[in-house]
């Protein structure tokens, strides 16, 4: 399953490190930040809790980038 | 401006005012230290803050870092000369803020420019309900609803008109400026501006599903397939970072050992201050934002123009596109059958088609559609008599008391009846007056008057192979590929076939396949970039395509492409330019030929030029 949400981020990097924290998280096949639109669209493992893999993520997320802020 | 952003310029006005007086009045010692201090605490707490985290994240090499190492050791040097001059550290703080903030304004001025055209979400749409006009959000309105649009609302939902007459404007979906006129009975567009007249639609599609949802959807996420540009900047950031601070560090210490191991005076302070320099020239921003930033204003300025691409790895390879593929039906041709001769008539060309018509009234045969289009009335049935259906020859029916028989020359040799063969491509329809033969009448499919130009202008890009493929008979697809000079053509294709075709064709360089979306998605898929043209109202292209041409017209596909290489002209010079002053600029501050002012000009120089180069890419007007 996949899903888009409305990101706030800084800096393109940043951006990239967020997407790279994501990546990490169980449960996500793979998300991608887009900096520009400010959207980051993640890919769920099979049968996924996604709200609680989207905490996960959010937690993962403000550890490597703490201005970041994701839209659940 | 945002509120993060006001405080920034707010911080860098106090610093450069703060500084001025501080260079103007003269304290001395450690006061002068202290005032220094707080300045710079003003204007870089949250960099130091930042770098802080970091460290304690164990994630060391990014900008902040750069820039605390460089000022704090700045200031340490400036005490340890007792120089007096901690001007510097300030400087390369207040420097590196103005260039974020010009950055994020930038980033912020291009992300409101595209969003704001590509602003196509209807916020309510007039629901009628009992005789009455509700405003209600478009999400909750079923399929089958009746909504009112009046003239200067946006089309809320895929429907179909009801009641009303009116032009609409496209611009927002295909880029196109004429305004479309629809009346009663017409698809109406979600996305389009109704403009003259109020409509009555009865709606056909849910709110997710219509349209615009689609198409703002598609946009959205255009950006989660990053290009193989972008992915090498994320990459190289990654090296980079870390490379440049060793190197600082070798610079600091390496040059002093080996002058102490020499005999010489081991100068510490000349080689920290050059390695210093060293990490403020070396910040990666330039690139790491200007690249991705190129990508977006270019998808968002081909957005604008009806062309959307779904992600940035499209628009790179759009740009490298050797091979293009044109479907035939639809694509190349306007896909509907028209009478477009008629010859040996032995009586008027008017009353040979109505005469054809009527016979043929029965039928839904696309011939004897196409006919009836020709006619242009309804026709009376009451004039006709006794059809007959030959299945596959064609039709024999009285009208007006006369035995007409209309159909292919199967049909004229069983009735024994002599008649001109003819040499024109398409469908002939050969007729009869009461055993007599009157003439036959051509219908085909007409090429779309810009396909020409289309192909010109591919060739014209350097595009050196041009195929068509088509389900067609041989004669018809060579007759139009001579029109257009097609290098090649492929016909009699099942769509089974046209993806084999497919296969042959590709491993020569990047292909395109250009279609009309309709039984060819999985070609589009094969293809390396699918193009799905007159997208409008399409889901299934929609789906299927990585490229969609909002309208039909096939000189948008070389637009595209012209937007495509503009772009990556763009992210190129970027690289390339960013790159190279970078790496002017460390080797002159290993060589002690700039200082600390040098470096923070060339990092934020350089990222200003390169954002201002990438918004160039928004630009496509014209093109």
């Amino acid at each position: 399953m996949k899903k888009t949400y409305n990101i706030e981020v800084d800096c393109a990097n940043c951006a990239n490190l967020m997407e790279e924290a994501s990546n990490k998280v169980n449960g996500v096949v793979k998300a991608t930040v887009n900096f520009m639109a400010l959207r980051m669209s993640v890919e769920f493992e099979e049968g996924a809790d996604t709200k609680a893999v989207m905490k996960e993520v959010l937690k993962a997320c403000r550890k490597a980038e703490p201005d970041c802020e994701i839209e659940l | 401006m945002k509120k993060k952003q006001k405080i920034i310029l707010i911080r860098i006005l106090i610093t450069a005012a703060m500084l001025i007086l501080l260079n103007l009045i003269p304290v001395t010692g450690i006061l002068r230290l202290a005032l220094f201090l707080a300045v710079y605490l003003v204007i870089g707490y949250d960099i130091l803050k930042k770098a802080g985290r970091g460290i304690l994240n164990r994630k060391v090499f990014d900008e902040n870092f750069l820039m605390a190492v460089a000022t704090i050791g700045a200031f340490a040097l400036a005490i340890y000369d007792r120089s007096g001059d901690y001007n510097e550290a300030i400087a390369v703080m207040l420097f590196y803020q103005i260039g974020e903030l010009f950055q994020s304004l930038a980033v912020q001025k291009s992300r409101r420019n595209i969003s704001e055209l590509m602003d196509l979400r209807p916020d309510y749409a007039n629901l009628e309900t009992d005789g009455t006009l509700v405003k209600t959000d478009p999400e909750e309105v079923a399929v089958g609803s009746t909504i009112v649009v009046q003239p200067g609302e946006r089309i809320p939902i895929d429907g179909v008109i009801l009641e009303g007459t009116s032009a609409l404007n496209t611009s927002a979906l295909t880029g196109e400026s004429l305004p479309r006129d629809v009346h009663e009975g017409m698809e109406a567009v979600s996305g389009c501006i109704n403009l003259t007249g109020v409509l009555k639609i009865r709606t056909t599609k849910e709110f997710g599903e219509s349209t615009v949802s689609r198409i703002l959807e598609l946009v959205q996420d255009s950006g989660s397939r990053k290009s193989r540009s972008e992915q090498f900047i994320s990459r190289f950031a990654r090296v980079y970072t870390p490379a440049v601070c060793i190197g600082a560090l070798a610079l600091a210490v390496l040059p002093s050992l080996i002058r102490l191991i020499a005999g010489l005076p081991a100068q510490w302070d000349v080689w920290i201050y050059r390695a210093l320099t060293f990490l403020v020239i070396s910040c990666p921003c330039a690139l790491v934002i200007s690249i991705p930033l190129s990508f977006f204003a270019g998808i968002g300025g081909a957005g604008r123009e009806g062309i959307l691409v779904k992600g940035s790895n499209y628009l790179e390879m759009l740009s490298k596109v050797k091979t293009v593929v044109f479907d035939k039906t639809g694509t190349l041709t306007k896909g509907v059958f028209q009478v477009t001769n008629i010859h040996h008539g032995t009586l008027p060309d008017a009353q040979l088609i109505e005469y054809a018509a009527l016979a043929e009234c029965a039928s839904s045969h696309p011939v004897s559609l196409s006919l009836k289009r020709a006619y242009g009335k309804e026709p009376d049935r009451t004039r006709v008599d006794r059809i007959r259906e030959y299945s596959g020859k064609g039709v024999v029916a009285v009208v007006d008391g006369k035995e007409i028989a209309a159909g292919n020359f199967r049909l004229m040799e069983d009735l024994g009846i002599a008649y001109q063969e003819c040499h024109s491509q398409g469908t002939i329809v050969h007729l009869s007056i009461d055993r007599e033969y009157a003439g036959h009448i051509v219908i085909s499919d007409v090429v779309k008057p810009d396909s020409a130009k289309a192909i010109k202008e591919l060739r014209e890009l350097g595009i050196h192979k041009i195929v068509m493929l088509t389900g067609d008979n041989l004669k018809t697809a060579e007759q139009v590929a001579r029109e257009l000079r097609v290098d090649q053509v492929y016909s009699d294709l099942l769509p089974a076939d046209k993806v084999e075709k497919m296969e042959q064709l590709i491993g020569e360089g990047t292909l395109a396949f250009a279609g009309d979306g309709i039984n060819d998605a999985p070609v589009l898929t094969r293809a390396d970039i699918g193009i799905a043209m007159g997208a409008m109202g399409s889901d299934a292209a929609i789906e299927a395509a990585d490229v969609v041409l909002m309208d039909d017209d096939p000189v948008k596909l070389p637009r595209a492409i012209r937007i495509s290489r503009k772009c990556m002209r763009i992210v190129y010079q970027n690289i390339v330019f960013a790159l190279l002053i970078k790496v002017l600029c460390l080797a002159l501050s290993a060589f002690g030929v700039a200082d600390m002012w040098y470096a923070i000009f060339a990092d934020v120089g350089v990222m200003v030029l390169a954002v201002l180069n990438a918004i160039r890419a928004l630009r496509v007007r014209g093109l």
